[in-house]
């Protein structure tokens, strides 16, 4: 840095800040010799083997994720909700070990916010299914609407069927697999975790992808801007097989005929002189 | 498999992130500043490696893999190794008397299994949170 310092002090008097970015060391709390507690203090203690399910049709959209809630805290680990008919936003913000069958399909923003539930749909689904999922699996029977796992944070997010457009915008982790075809702009802004998909890929796919990884199995229209072919490893190849035979989405011929895309990282010029460049150019 | 890979190239060393200064493409050479994180955030799991540990806590949640885990690696934080918690978006350092194995994929393991006994234990900061502002 110390040959930097012009560029420094002309950044301060520009008043630009120049703030390292970092987070937050925690040195307290942890040990390494902690009793073995697999879900989190406040969860409900839930059953897979017991049983219950309500019809949602009369229902508001609220009573339905209420209902589903009192059964988790009745200790029943599996639940069928009949009748959703399409309607927005339920079974949002479950952060329990459950599993969650929905028979019909759900509206806009259906399954977001989850930790840790394995969710079934027999239909299809609105915009921006499992929208901020952090962990879990989500499995879609038929096809998906736009956004399909908007920011995505973690867990398993799966649709054996098609869908839109921007697929994975912003994903910050965890896998996102299409069975069929995805649309324009899919892994726009991706800035970690992986996609796949089996079938096509529309126009710019991985626009401006940070960091993070797409197979696709059939034809990419169009790379987007700093998306880049990437090499497919040994590594990649296992998990790829070992992932898609999971959700019974293998091609019968395997996967040598994937193309991994990754971040060019041409985009990799975030620093704390930036603005100071911005202001010259400008 | 050594230290895996890091922006294209491979990582001549696991401990590349503990002993260098975290400069090592010729932008970072020339803003002295390191970009990114300290560790392959695409380094894909190897399942040979799956400890007792998490292969007990996959059951438990009813999944047929790692999962959320999948993101999770042994980062390096000013120095010392540690492991990114998104609960409470923050480093949690290793303890100093753990001995690290000599490969990446296996300190990811350790990390994850270290990680998942932190967040679930009553001492996790999350759980004061918890009763403090929840609604319902």
């Amino acid at each position: 840095m110390a040959g930097l310092s012009d560029q420094d002090n002309e950044s301060y008097e520009m008043g630009m800040h120049t703030e390292q970015l970092a987070g937050r060391t925690q040195e307290i709390f942890f040990s390494p010799r902690e009793g073995e507690n697999f879900v989190h203090p406040d969860s409900f203690d839930v059953d897979f083997d017991k049983r219950a399910e309500f019809d949602a049709a009369g229902l508001e959209i609220a009573e339905i994720n209420l209902k589903i809630r009192e059964l988790m805290e009745s200790g029943h680990g599996t639940i069928v909700v009949r009748n959703p008919g399409a309607r927005h936003s339920i079974g949002v913000g479950i952060l329990n070990r459950l599993n969650l069958i929905i028979d019909g399909s759900l509206g806009y923003f259906g399954v977001g916010l989850i930790d840790g539930p394995n969710v079934r749909i027999s239909g299809r689904v609105g915009w921006s299914c499992a929208e901020n999922m952090m962990a879990g699996t989500v499995v879609v029977e038929k096809n998906g609407g736009s956004t399909f796992g908007a920011a995505l944070r973690g867990g398993d997010l799966v649709c054996r069927g098609a869908v839109g457009s921007r697929t994975g915008i912003d994903m910050k982790g965890g896998t996102i697999i299409v069975g069929g075809d995805t649309g324009a702009y899919s892994g726009f802004m991706m800035q970690r975790g992986r996609m796949v998909v089996c079938g096509n890929a529309g126009k710019n796919l991985g626009d401006s992808m940070y960091d993070g990884t797409i197979f696709v199995g059939g034809e990419i229209r169009s790379l987007g801007v700093d998306a880049v072919p990437g090499e497919m490893t040994d590594l990649d190849r296992a998990w790829l097989e070992r992932k898609l035979a999971m959700y019974e989405l293998l091609p019968s011929r395997g996967v040598g005929h994937f193309q991994k895309i990754v971040a060019g990282k041409q985009l990799w010029n975030y620093d704390n002189l930036e603005p100071t460049e911005k202001k010259i150019v400008l | 498999m050594a230290g895996g890979t890091y922006k294209g190239s491979e990582l001549g060393h696991v401990d590349h992130f503990i002993d260098g200064d975290g400069l090592d493409s010729e932008r970072e050479i020339e803003i002295g500043q390191h970009i990114g994180y300290r560790y392959d955030v695409n380094l894909l799991p190897d399942y040979d490696r799956l400890t007792p540990f998490l292969t007990t806590y996959i059951e438990t949640m009813g999944w047929d893999d790692l999962n959320w885990l999948e993101d999770v690696h042994m980062g390096y934080e000013e120095g010392r190794p540690a492991v990114f918690d998104r609960n409470i978006n923050g480093w949690v350092s290793i303890p100093e008397d753990t001995e690290l194995p000599d490969n990446q994929q296996d300190r990811d393991m350790l990390a994850r299994e270290l990680l998942i006994k932190f967040q679930m234990s009553r001492r996790h900061p999350l759980v004061e949170l918890n009763k403090a502002y929840r609604k319902f």
